[in-house]
């Protein structure tokens, strides 16, 4: 099954639905409406929402490989550290949309050769690789500033201010979803749902699950290290210690659970209170942090483990459902469904 | 020879860490980012007894152990076992485990700064030297390897001669099948995680007497296990003394060589080997 020969049938299911445009309307609508929001507040107000957005634009574009796979991906740290020092070391050299460039590459070429290495392997591996890959790549980073240079951070100046930030990361955050929009109804889309529904299958499908897991997980990757170089400037010092901070990863990962992987927009109903609450604790209990970002892993796992989406739907089933149709995908993919489900019973 | 020394002692103490990683991951089938944290807490339990009474660290193995060994237990029955229960498939499973494993890890690295700090500690016991082969080393680390080889040769004597090792090594080539000649899975698992527990508070308890560490190293020494493991492979225990030793080798030369600041680094490389040429590890079982 490759992505470029199309099924006719294939095209005549994907086709766009009047519901499906006016979803697509409903959200242009909600972006432009969000692009107001520097016009109106100021201040500590547009801190937080400057926040929001850069969040949402990680915990979507996680969503877009760990989602559909079941891969737990903590490399965002390791991504976003390298968007940043690609912009912080050029940012005096080269005009600043050829660094945003640049970034992606670097961060897609950095995610290809642990993608190569880590995903052909059984799914433990990947997580325990990509957990330590932000600690691996500021070692080199200090290592080689202590060999080629004699500073420890880069300073970033530029006359940037916090709206223009806001606009760029929901510009970013409005193509991820695009992207994820697109990456649902494409083929790719449809073999990652059965890779994370069972790889076994997957694999007796005749799908490339290596290739199909590389490709999503470059590009998700890649938009980590565009968000990387877009905040860059507002951070004003880089150093490695800040640039690869391993809690991002794990603060991501808790967003996005938290929201729920099954939708593209669960990670945003994440986003949103975790932001806030993160604020809280910070200026409230600024020594407790770490125990009550563990204390949120343990109720995600326990209490909500599909996120609010998860309980969102259970609601609206309970409730028999009413205007609850289901999607094109999930037209496509009950068939599907039913018969992985038969061919697991008859195994068991 | 320096290097290789170090490296051996080094090693001979990332053995007993790693064992207990393998017991439960190995055995027990469930992956434990919350390892390194044990074995922190255990390095702080002998400090707290060094610092209190002036007693030797090696006595604080006598109330870690079994300390350990309780509270992995109670985490096994408690945390893992609804997962256990609930989970549709082993792929779910692991998911869940990551992730609960990890929340426990920020728990526990939480409670030991707020018990002990945030600061790094170390305390000086026998930072005497010792003279093997005219060069001198820190005594404390040769006594940290013979302690560490004496409690890896009696768990490698304990899997292999008596029937409660038996039943933990058929669990570990196949849960299914062992529970069909009536081995108790369920118990074998809690106890393999238990004792794995208890096997890494004691490499942190030995580690603790000759390196720095602080609350929150925890994940260092979690990754270094888990390579460890893989490089010797999953489920055997001679696999991962080997990758301990070579670990300690890489890791020593790297720090004496280029720079002490890429330890972690010269791991990953050697992780990164193994998963490109060969995935099931050193000993491991080539699965289809």
């Amino acid at each position: 099954m490759s992505a470029s020969e199309k099924l006719p049938a294939a095209d005549a299911g994907l086709a766009i639905t009047a519901g499906e445009r006016r979803v697509f309307v409903v959200c242009v609508i909600l972006f432009v409406a969000a692009g107001f929001v520097p016009l109106v507040f100021g201040g500590y107000v547009l801190q937080v929402m400057v926040s929001i957005v850069m969040y949402a634009a990680f915990a979507t574009s996680w969503l877009l490989f760990s989602g559909p796979t079941n891969y737990i991906a903590l490399s965002t740290a390791a991504f976003f550290g390298i968007g940043m020092y690609v912009t912080a070391g050029g940012i005096d050299l080269l005009p600043y949309p050829a660094l945003i460039i640049i970034s992606g590459v670097a961060g897609a070429a950095v995610a290809a050769v642990v993608g190569l290495a880590t995903l052909r392997v059984s799914g433990v591996y990947f997580v325990i690789f990509t957990l330590g890959l932000a600690e691996l790549i500021r070692q080199f980073m200090t290592w080689g500033q202590h060999v080629f240079g004699t500073m420890s951070g880069l300073y970033v100046t530029t006359d940037r201010s916090e709206p223009m930030y806001y606009w760029q990361l929901l510009l970013l955050t409005a193509v991820i979803y695009l992207v994820g929009w697109w990456i649902g109804r494409s083929r790719l889309g449809f073999a990652l749902r059965i890779i994370g529904n069972d790889e076994v299958v997957a694999v007796h499908c005749g799908i490339n699950t290596a290739r199909a897991k590389l490709v999503l997980f470059i590009i998700s990757s890649t938009f980590a290290s565009i968000i990387g170089a877009v905040v860059a400037p507002r951070w004003g010092y880089v150093e490695p210690g800040v640039a690869f901070n391993p809690y991002l990863s794990f603060q991501v990962v808790i967003m996005a659970l938290l929201g729920g992987t099954h939708r593209l927009w669960g990670p945003l109903l994440g986003v949103i209170p975790f932001v806030l609450l993160w604020e809280l604790i910070s200026i409230e209990f600024p020594s407790q942090t770490t125990l009550l970002l563990g204390v949120c892993f343990l109720l995600i796992v326990y209490v909500i483990p599909n996120g609010f989406t998860g309980l969102v739907e259970n609601a609206l089933q309970r409730r028999g459902g009413a205007g609850d149709a289901p999607s094109v995908a999930q037209r496509m993919f009950d068939p599907l469904r039913h018969l992985l489900q038969r061919g697991k019973d008859r195994n068991a | 020879m320096d290097i290789v020394i170090i490296g051996l002692l080094l090693g001979g103490t990332y053995a007993l860490m790693a064992i207990g990683l393998q017991l439960q991951f190995g055995v027990a089938r469930i992956m434990n980012l919350a390892n390194g944290e044990i074995l922190i807490a255990g390095a702080f339990g002998a400090f707290w007894l060094y610092a209190g009474t002036k007693a030797s660290p090696l006595l604080a193995l006598l109330f870690v152990v079994p300390l350990a060994f309780a509270l992995n237990w109670a985490i096994y029955r408690v945390l893992i076992l609804p997962l256990v229960r609930r989970a549709k498939s082993q792929g779910k499973l692991e998911v869940d485990c990551i992730l609960a494993t990890f929340g426990l890890s920020f728990v526990f690295i939480g409670i030991m700064v707020a018990v002990f700090g945030a600061q790094y500690t170390d305390y000086a016991y026998l930072s005497e030297p010792i003279f093997i082969f005219g060069e001198r080393y820190g005594l404390n680390r040769v006594v940290a390897f013979l302690a560490s080889a004496v409690i890896c040769a009696a768990l490698y004597l304990w899997l292999h001669k008596t029937r409660t090792g038996l039943a933990l090594r058929a669990v570990s080539v196949n849960p299914s099948a062992a529970g069909l000649v009536s081995i108790n899975v369920a118990r074998a698992s809690a106890l393999a995680f238990a004792l794995g527990g208890a096997v890494t508070a004691a490499g942190g308890v030995l580690l603790s007497m000759y390196l720095t560490f602080d609350a929150s190293y925890g994940v260092v020494f979690t990754l270094k296990a888990l390579i460890i493991v893989i490089l010797g492979g999953v489920g055997d225990i001679r696999g991962t003394i080997v990758a301990a030793f070579i670990l300690g080798l890489a890791e020593t030369a790297v720090a004496t060589l280029i720079d002490p600041g890429l330890t972690l680094a010269a791991a990953y490389i050697l992780f990164m080997v193994v998963l490109l040429v060969r995935p099931e590890g050193l000993f491991g079982r080539r699965t289809a």
